[in-house]
């Protein structure tokens, strides 16, 4: 077996593996050291070799052995040590009938106790691509433009903080689990969010971030498929994931919605997220945000053009996300859909009513949404001004071509 | 685990606040008390004076250095705390979430350094 494709491997199962380690040992670092040792072990054997049928339970066996060599080493596990050896023992004789059940118990307790809310929202996407992805240190802290070593400090303080603040290493009770799922797709689309539309950077889109976080609601879907919005969330992140392929030219420059070439986006993941999205509608009770926002993917992704695309019912969707859950944000994409049915106008004064409450402050968006309004309605010499303050407002270099580019447009027009 | 409960408040704004709503707020304190002291979680707590009481000593080159007023000026200031004893932060986070000064300040939940780890 080659070296990368081990590597795949092990970053497929060390999530899975690492949570059922850390059940049995009680602590992150220790598990993941072990984990590692592990991988090591498997590096050596598997190299030039056949991989053994079940890899992660190899990888659990050789780790639970190397956490019983390092507890004998480390002083501090002395005095837990029969204790945890014990463990691991135990569930090294129920091995043959370990019932998957247990499996997705153990991911979903990794998966919890990631996304505790006794955690900043930037902690817990960072011990989430750590932990249940398996990336590495060093992308995860590509992930966030910082350096390995602030990330690595970063984890050792959250490690510590499950340690010493007593986070649970457990699934949360009935009266909780709503409220915590919540905190689990939060953590998911912010990985999606800034993977699908970096906030700085000259990369527009960076893949492996959209993926992972697909990966990541595949797996919660899987794991809890009753979990309400999370088909509503996976639906929303295909869908706007398919259209990858048109977002970006060949230079690296955006390609608004209108100007895409509908021939690229991704068909076969298309369909899944319409699937998905059906789904997640047919779900009794108040329709949920994650899912609203998918129909409205769907319906860009179904319509055949950017002008025979049902905006009424766009309007509609958003004019119910408004009450379900408000936010500037959702306020400027509904004034855009307006100008859609109604014209420019009426959704300009829809703009400036926003930003007149103060909404969006130190957000490229609005002044780009009104440039586009006020160009389509001929006052130039506003929207040249709007593009400006687009442009001063956003640190993405392909955002800023493209306020560049309009205004060129304009330049030309006039 | 045990956990240290910081209630913090803005002062002045609870010094503004009616008789009649103060009183009632005495009385949910007390029902708090009692209600962590049945369930076995409650290790000690106090209500503390204002910070225009408190002085602040260092002691330097041998010397004794003392302030008027508290360490830092801060928008809201310590004004009692719980010692409580919980399963872990879920619990914790669930007591400190009970007590009505949460209501209008906020809450800070501190584990208690352990000694045998």
């Amino acid at each position: 077996m080659t070296p990368d494709a081990i590597e795949k491997l092990f970053r497929d199962e060390s999530g899975r593996a690492l949570a059922t380690l850390i059940r049995l040992v009680g602590d992150f670092d220790l598990a993941e050291d072990a984990l590692q040792d592990a991988f090591a072990a498997a590096l050596v054997t598997w190299r030039g070799s056949e991989i053994p049928a079940n890899p992660r339970a190899w990888l659990v066996h050789v780790a639970r052995n190397k956490v019983i060599d390092r507890i004998r080493r480390q002083r501090s596990f002395r005095a837990k040590e029969q204790e945890i050896v014990d463990a691991i023992e135990r569930d090294a004789a129920s091995d043959e009938t370990t019932a998957p059940a247990d499996l997705v118990d153990d991911m979903l307790r990794l998966i919890f106790t990631c996304c505790h809310p006794a955690f900043a929202p930037e902690v817990q996407v960072a011990l989430t691509l750590r932990t249940v992805c398996g990336l590495t240190t060093a992308e995860v802290a590509r992930a966030f433009l910082t350096s390995e070593d602030a990330m690595a400090q970063r984890l050792v303080r959250a490690k510590q903080k499950i340690r010493l603040a007593g986070i649970p290493y457990e699934v949360p009770g009935r009266d909780a689990l709503d409220e915590r799922m919540r905190g689990v797709l939060t953590v998911i689309y912010l990985v999606f969010t800034e993977g699908y539309l970096a906030t700085s950077g000259s990369a527009l889109i960076r893949h492996d971030l959209a993926r992972e976080a697909i990966r990541l609601g595949r797996l919660v879907r899987d794991l809890m498929p009753e979990a309400a919005d999370i088909s509503g969330l996976l639906a929303l992140m295909l869908l706007h994931d398919a259209r990858r392929a048109g977002r970006m030219d060949a230079s690296g420059d955006i390609v608004l919605l209108e100007d895409q070439d509908r021939s690229t986006w991704n068909r076969a993941q298309i369909d899944e997220g319409l699937a998905l999205v059906e789904c997640a509608l047919a779900v009794k009770g108040r329709p949920q945000p994650y899912t609203v926002q998918a129909a409205i993917a769907a319906l860009h992704a179904q319509a055949s053009s950017y002008e025979h695309t049902d905006w009424r019912q766009i309007v509609g969707l958003y004019e119910v996300l408004l009450r379900i859950a408000p936010s500037p944000v959702i306020e400027l994409n509904h004034a855009a859909a307006v100008s859609m049915v109604d014209g420019p106008a009426r959704a300009l004064a829809l703009v400036d009513s926003l930003a007149a409450r103060g909404g969006l402050k130190q957000y490229d968006l609005l002044p780009a949404v009104r440039a586009d309004l006020l160009r389509r309605l001929g006052q130039h010499d506003e929207a040249r001004a709007a593009y400006h303050e687009a442009s001063d407002a956003t640190q993405l270099v392909p955002l800023k071509r493209l306020y560049a580019r309009r205004l060129a447009e304009l330049d030309a027009e006039t | 685990m045990q956990y240290l409960l910081m209630i913090y408040l803005n002062e002045v704004e609870y010094a503004k606040m009616e008789k009649e709503a103060e009183g009632k707020m005495l009385a949910e304190y007390q029902a708090f008390t009692q209600s962590i002291i049945s369930s076995g979680n409650y290790k000690g707590g106090d209500r503390l004076q204002p910070t225009s009481t408190s002085t602040t000593v260092r002691v330097r080159d041998g010397k004794i250095l003392t302030t008027d007023g508290p360490f830092a000026e801060t928008r809201e200031q310590l004004g009692g705390y719980y010692m409580i004893e919980a399963k872990n932060i879920d619990e914790a986070i669930g007591i400190a979430a009970r007590i009505p000064g949460a209501r209008l300040g906020s809450i800070e939940v501190r584990p208690v350094w352990q000694y045998n780890h």
